[in-house]
């Protein structure tokens, strides 16, 4: 039981993980992300790569959403614009994958930034409504892409990273799972120190009460257009990802269901959370695989299920996102928070 | 008590001339001229809506008047700049319904007071290790001295939002506090307050000016706490203003008298 926690210096004080609770916690973690691939299979490491991705994309909408207090439904646009830029980097200028990958996620930034130019003037659901002009005007081009002269879908060619083939073996999966990995702890360390500096506390104070913030001196428009970019960089990130680790893209993967979906991973994970947004991208993933198999399982007593199972598939993920917010908005990083309290505390937790 | 006694007054720190601000067809401030002068306590005082926070908005740039100037240090015209460059000139202020960041932490309010100070940016902030690290520890070692001067050592890390409203002005004084002002606005400081707190309130304010030398200026509604601790007075009625002084030059200011208490029917108006 914890009484208490003392510290004689301001970086002891400041640091990520003060405790040895919360250091060992994080060592089992990394533990089980560099044991899991060696004993999954194939559906497992899709999977995990998939949830990776998706915690990428949701980490950067929760810069701008959770933390930043601006609403974006434009981020299946920010996916799509790291997407194509990655792809048409790998193709038409041949960049290697270490390349276009960053280059990629600094122009969706680019372009998050100019998408972001409405929020100097709009706010709350109007500024929802701007950003969702943002994601149908990406949309349309990439539909239109004689406009820019691209493609409607891109195959982009075998992924290689210094040299060595990716794909050898069948090994596609568990290649990409270390290269998602390294970007999502990336994206972790470095979104968490943001938010422990200078330039995350100025993005919080503009959530919480703008006019105080500005009074204080911080730049409204500029650190809004920051937010914007620095959320769309990991938006573009994700979206690069996705392109190199499929190897064929098309508008069809980014449109505003997937900004509706990304909403509702950070939503039910926990707004304005770093590991929330994993937790969220997690459950959202999973949430159809483990129906899916359910489904199957069924499907030899009661065979018409697999008729009925888009339609429960689409029914749970409503339901989910219903309860969720009646009965904890503040998202699965809440409950992970009170199971801790309680164990404090355990077991004298009166 | 007062910094200007006996001496000739130093040039002031903010002249404010013949500021005049409306919305529509109301006039909130008219033709508003005076100055304020380093290192004293400046009160304004006046009704309700006789423009008091609406002057405040003004210095920090949250209204823009329809004319006149406000000079701060003989420079800079306030009037043309955007609220967060006058922050980054020194100005620095609290408000009436507080404003704190409610979800963030104690610790994390005052360190946005040191923003301007502060360098680094998002790259940097990400990184963290190296310049981020030393620029947050050393700007922390500041905000503690402010932490001690007004004694919320033990709520630190509470979130302001679940704080008392007498530590919650505590806190929002702090984070001007932390901006290691050259003028600092506070608007009703002790609004609300029992007369324990008000005291507590009212001493921070006097220490404040005599540790710190910051010139503040104070709107306050308790006439005791006004007159014993300001060096100068401003009253505002209406939107215009009334008399401006030392408190004494204000206690027996008729205009001022009438506008507090009202003058008897039949009586002249005084001149």
């Amino acid at each position: 039981m914890q009484s208490g926690i003392f510290h004689t210096q301001y970086a002891g004080d400041m640091s990520m993980r003060p405790t040895w609770p919360m250091r060992w916690r994080i060592v089992v973690v990394i533990l089980f992300v560099l044991l899991f691939p060696w004993s999954a299979d194939r559906y497992w490491l899709t999977l995990a790569n998939q949830i990776g991705i998706a915690a990428i994309g949701a980490i950067g909408l929760n810069i701008l959403v959770g933390f930043t207090g601006q609403i974006s439904i434009g981020h299946g646009g920010f996916l799509a614009v790291g997407a194509y830029s990655a792809g048409l980097l790998a193709t038409r200028a041949g960049l290697p994958m270490w390349l276009s990958v960053p280059l990629a996620s600094l122009t969706t930034a680019v372009v998050g930034a100019f998408f972001g130019l409405p929020s100097a003037r709009l706010k709350g659901l109007y500024l929802a409504i701007a950003t969702l002009a943002a994601q149908e005007i990406i949309i349309w081009l990439l539909t239109h892409g004689d406009v820019i002269g691209i493609a409607e879908s891109l195959s982009l060619p075998q992924p290689t990273l210094f040299g060595l083939d990716l794909t050898a073996n069948g090994a596609t999966d568990f290649s990409f799972y270390w290269i998602i990995l390294v970007c999502l702890a990336g994206t972790v360390i470095f979104t968490s120190n943001l938010f422990r500096s200078r330039a995350g506390r100025a993005f919080v104070a503009i959530r919480d009460q703008d006019i105080a913030a500005q009074v204080i001196g911080v730049d409204l428009v500029r650190y809004k257009l920051l937010a914007f970019a620095t959320s769309s960089f990991f938006a573009g990130l994700a979206g690069a990802l996705t392109a190199h680790y499929r190897g064929i893209i098309s508008w069809e993967r980014f449109t505003v269901d997937v900004s509706i979906l990304y909403l509702s991973m950070i939503i039910i994970g926990g707004l304005g959370s770093v590991s929330g947004s994993i937790y969220g991208a997690a459950f959202i993933t999973l949430l159809p695989a483990l129906l899916n198999n359910i489904g199957r399982a069924m499907g030899d007593t009661i065979p018409q299920i697999n008729i009925y199972l888009p339609y429960v598939q689409q029914g749970a993920f409503g339901l989910a996102i219903v309860l969720f917010l009646i009965l904890e908005p503040e998202g699965i990083v809440k409950l992970w928070r009170d199971v801790k309290d309680y164990f404090r505390l355990w077991p004298f937790s009166y | 008590m007062s910094s200007l006694d006996g001496k000739e007054p130093p040039p002031p720190q903010m002249n404010i001339e013949r500021v005049s601000l409306s919305f529509g067809g109301v006039k909130a401030l008219t033709d508003i001229s005076f100055n304020i002068y380093p290192s004293t306590i400046q009160a304004i005082i006046g009704p309700n809506g006789a423009g008091k926070t609406s002057l405040l908005n003004c210095i920090s740039g949250l209204y823009k008047p329809r004319q006149g100037r406000i000079l701060f240090e003989g420079t800079h015209d306030l009037v043309r700049l955007a609220p967060h460059r006058i922050a980054r000139l020194g100005v620095a202020r609290s408000f009436q319904n507080i404003e704190l960041f409610r979800h963030m932490s104690v610790l994390d309010n005052l360190m946005l007071g040191r923003h301007v100070h502060m360098k680094s940016g998002v790259f940097s902030g990400g990184l963290y290790w190296g310049f981020a690290q030393r620029e947050e520890i050393q700007h922390r070692e500041f905000v503690e001295h402010v932490i001690d001067l007004l004694e919320i050592q033990h709520i630190r890390k509470n979130t302001v939002g679940s704080l008392a409203y007498g530590l919650q002005k505590r806190v929002e004084l702090g984070r001007a506090l932390a901006m290691n002002p050259r003028l600092l606005l506070l608007d009703e400081p002790m609004a609300g307050m029992n007369s324990e707190e008000k005291e507590d309130m009212a001493r921070f304010v006097l220490d404040i000016s005599e540790e710190w030398r910051t010139t503040i200026v104070l709107i306050e509604h308790d006439m005791g706490v006004v007159m014993d601790i300001s060096d100068r007075v401003a009253v505002l009625d209406f939107g215009k203003l009334i008399g401006e002084g030392t408190p004494e030059e204000i206690r027996v200011n008729p205009l001022v008298i009438e506008a507090y208490l009202g003058r008897e029917h039949g009586e002249a108006m005084p001149a």
